[in-house]
C-alpha cells in the first residue's frame, strides 16, 4: 500500500476527499469540475439575462406589443405542446442552473476560506499586515462574492414585484406587464433598487464572462485578447439595456398617458390583444 | 567593480516572529542601516548577526541557492510575495529597491496549507505532495538512450520550457486571495503534459495532481494575482490548459458502470 499524503507529510490535508461518485457525478466533487459547472451555468444565465433584456425592449413599443410578447412566451412550441409547457421547462432549467451556480459558488468560496484560515483573514478575505495591494485582481473579480448575493436577493424581489405582484397589490394586473413595469418603476426607491442591482450584475458578468473562458480551458494565444473585450461587451449591453427601463420610466418615457385600453384584467387584456393584432393586420 | 557604489539607507523592519505553528506570533521592529548594494537576504543575515551577538534568537528564514532557482526563499515584503520587483525571487531582490526611511513589513507566505515552521519559514511540503502524485514520467531503464531520440516540436518545447521554469516557491499560493495552488500545479502538469515523454501518464497525472492539490488549497477564481507574484512569470494560460486536461482526464479515466 502506498503511503497516503496524510501519513507521509507533516501538513495534514485541509480538505478531505470523500468517496468518489460514479462518472459523471464525480465531476461535481472536485473544485476544478465544479468550476466547469459554474462556468456552464454562468453561460446559461448570461444567455437568459441577455434574452430577458432584449425581450423587455418591447416595452418601448407600448402596452399592446408588450402584452403580445408576454403571451408569445407562453405559446413557444406552438400547437404541438400544451400552452406554457415549454415555458415551464425553460423555467425549470433556469432554476436548476441557478441552484447549481449558487451551490458551487458558495461551496468553493468556503473551500477557499478554509484554505486561508491560517492566513490572517479579515472579514473573510485574506490580508497581509504589510498592506497587501491587489496587483492583478480587478474590482469586479474581488466583489464576485458580493455582487452574486446582491443579484440573488434582487431576483427574489423582482419575482415578487413583477411576477407575483406582491408589492403592487390591486395595482398589479396579470398579463399587462407594461402597466406593472411602469407602475412599479415610477416609484423612485424601486427604480434605484433596480439600478443598483443591475450595476452589480454588470460587474459580475464583467469578471464572470472572462473567468469562464479560463475555467473551461478556452485559451488560444491567437484569440485570448478578445476574451476581455467580449466580457466587457456583454456586461455593457446588458447594463445599458436593463438600466434603460428604470431610468426612462423615471424620465417619463414609459408611462400610460397615451394608453387606449382600460387598465384591468379581463376586458383590458382583450383590448390589448386586439390592439396588438390590429397593428399586425 | 566600477560604477556607482551603494549608499547607505536606514530602514525600519517589521518582522514576523513566531516560535512554532501553534504558538501565537507577532511583529518585532528593528532599525537597520544597510547598503543599497546589499541583497534583501544579506540584510537579514546582518540583522541576524547582530541578534546573535546580543544573545537573541535570530530570525528564521529559508534560502539555499540565492540565485533564484531553488525556490526556498520566498517571504511577503510589504504585502507582496517576493517583494516589489517583478519577476524576482526574494534572494535576488536588492536594497536599492528601497529608499531611506522606508518601513518594510516582512511576513511569511500565508495559507492554511503552508503552516509556519518558525518566523518566516513555512512548511511547503503540500507542493511536494502534489508533485509526488504525478510529477514524473516513466522511462525504460538500461543504457542511456541517444540524445534527440524523441523529436519534440519547437512550439511544445518552448511552452514546456516556460512551464518548467517554475521553482516551486509557493508565491502563487501566498499571493492568491483564495490560497489556490493552480499556477504551480498547472505549470508542473503543463511542463510534462506538453512533451512527448509525458504523454503516457498525461491523464492519470492530471487527475491525480489536481485532486491532491485540492486536498490542501483553495479554489481558483481567476484573479490573476499569482502570475503577478510569480518570480518566473508563469502564465495563466497553463491554468486553462490544466482545466481542459482535467476534464478530458475525467472523461478518459471514467469507470463505466461496474468497473470501479
Ligand atoms: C444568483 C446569484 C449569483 C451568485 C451568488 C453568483 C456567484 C458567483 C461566484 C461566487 C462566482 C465565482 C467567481 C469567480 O469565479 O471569480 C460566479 C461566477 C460566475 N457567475 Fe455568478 N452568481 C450569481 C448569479 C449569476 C448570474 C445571474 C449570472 C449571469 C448573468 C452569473 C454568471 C457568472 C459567470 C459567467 C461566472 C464565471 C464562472 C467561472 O468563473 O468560470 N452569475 N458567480
Ligand atoms: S508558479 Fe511561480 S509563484 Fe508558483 S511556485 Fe512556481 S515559480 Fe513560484
Ligand atoms: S534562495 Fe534559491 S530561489 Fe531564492
Amino acid at each position: 500500500m502506498a503511503q497516503t499524503t496524510g501519513e507521509r507529510y507533516r501538513v495534514a490535508p485541509v480538505h478531505r476527499r470523500s468517496r468518489e461518485w460514479p462518472f459523471p457525478l464525480n465531476l461535481y466533487q472536485t473544485a476544478v469540475g465544479r468550476k466547469w459547472v459554474m462556468a456552464l451555468t454562468g453561460i446559461g444565465l448570461i444567455g437568459f439575462v441577455l434574452a430577458h433584456m432584449v425581450g423587455n425592449l418591447h416595452v418601448y413599443e407600448g402596452p399592446a406589443r408588450m402584452h403580445e410578447y408576454a403571451e408569445s412566451l407562453r405559446t413557444i412550441g406552438g400547437g404541438l405542446v400544451p400552452k406554457s409547457a415549454v415555458l415551464w421547462l425553460l423555467r425549470l432549467g433556469l432554476l436548476s442552473m441557478f441552484v447549481l451556480h449558487l451551490h458551487s459558488a458558495i461551496s468553493l468560496s468556503r473551500m477557499s476560506r478554509a484554505s486561508s484560515e491560517d492566513a490572517g483573514l479579515v472579514s473573510g478575505a485574506k490580508r497581509y499586515a504589510g498592506g497587501r495591494e491587489h496587483v492583478a485582481a480587478t474590482y469586479a473579480s474581488r466583489t464576485m462574492r458580493w455582487t452574486g448575493p446582491i443579484i440573488a436577493l434582487f431576483i427574489l424581489y423582482h419575482l415578487a414585484d413583477l411576477t407575483w405582484g406582491w408589492w403592487l397589490g390591486d395595482d398589479f394586473v396579470a398579463g399587462d406587464p407594461y402597466h406593472n413595469v411602469s407602475t412599479s418603476l415610477s416609484a423612485l426607491p424601486v427604480a434605484i433598487l433596480y439600478i443598483v442591482a443591475n450595476v452589480a450584475l454588470a460587474f459580475h458578468i464583467f469578471h464572470g464572462a472572462w473567468s469562464m473562458f479560463q475555467s473551461l480551458g478556452i485559451n488560444n494565444p491567437r484569440y485570448n485578447h478578445l476574451r476581455r473585450g467580449l466580457a466587457t461587451l456583454l456586461a455593457g449591453l446588458i447594463l445599458v439595456g436593463n438600466l434603460s427601463f428604470p431610468i426612462l420610466t423615471q424620465a417619463g418615457l414609459i408611462d400610460e398617458d397615451n394608453r387606449t385600453c382600460p387598465i384591468g384584467e379581463v376586458e383590458g387584456n382583450t383590448c390589448l390583444a386586439e390592439e396588438a393584432e390590429g397593428h399586425q393586420g | 567593480m566600477s560604477g556607482s557604489h551603494g549608499e547607505t539607507i536606514n530602514v525600519t523592519l517589521k518582522v514576523w516572529r513566531q516560535t512554532s505553528a501553534d504558538a501565537p506570533g507577532g511583529f518585532e521592529t528593528h532599525q537597520q542601516a544597510i547598503s543599497t548594494d546589499a541583497s534583501f537576504l544579506e540584510m537579514l543575515d546582518l540583522l541576524n548577526e547582530e541578534l546573535n551577538a546580543a544573545g537573541k534568537e535570530p530570525i528564521a528564514f529559508e534560502s539555499d541557492c540565492r540565485e533564484g532557482i531553488c525556490g526556498t526563499c520566498g517571504v511577503m515584503i510589504n504585502g507582496r510575495a517576493h517583494g516589489p520587483q517583478k519577476a524576482t525571487a526574494t534572494c535576488q531582490l536588492h536594497m536599492r529597491e528601497f529608499a531611506d526611511d522606508d518601513e518594510i513589513v516582512i511576513e511569511p507566505f500565508r495559507a492554511t496549507g503552508f503552516p509556519v515552521i518558525r518566523d518566516l519559514a513555512v512548511d511547503r511540503s503540500p507542493l511536494d505532495a502534489i508533485i509526488e502524485a504525478g510529477g514524473y514520467i516513466s522511462v525504460n531503464t538500461g543504457a542511456a538512450s541517444d540524445a534527440n531520440l524523441t523529436p519534440v516540436p519547437k512550439a511544445a518545447a518552448d511552452q514546456a520550457f516556460d512551464a518548467a521554469a517554475c521553482i516551486g516557491c509557493g508565491a502563487c499560493v501566498a499571493a492568491c486571495p483564495n490560497s489556490a495552488a493552480q499556477l504551480f500545479t498547472s505549470a508542473k502538469i503543463g511542463h510534462l503534459g506538453l512533451l512527448p515523454q509525458g504523454q503516457a501518464e498525461r491523464w492519470s497525472r492530471t487527475e491525480a495532481m489536481v485532486e491532491t492539490m485540492e486536498e490542501f488549497f483553495g479554489s481558483c477564481t481567476n484573479h490573476g494575482e499569482c502570475t503577478e507574484a510569480c518570480p518566473k512569470e508563469i502564465s495563466l494560460d497553463f491554468i486553462a490548459l490544466m482545466n481542459r486536461d482535467y476534464m478530458k482526464a475525467k472523461v478518459k479515466n471514467r469507470g463505466l458502470a461496474g468497473q470501479h
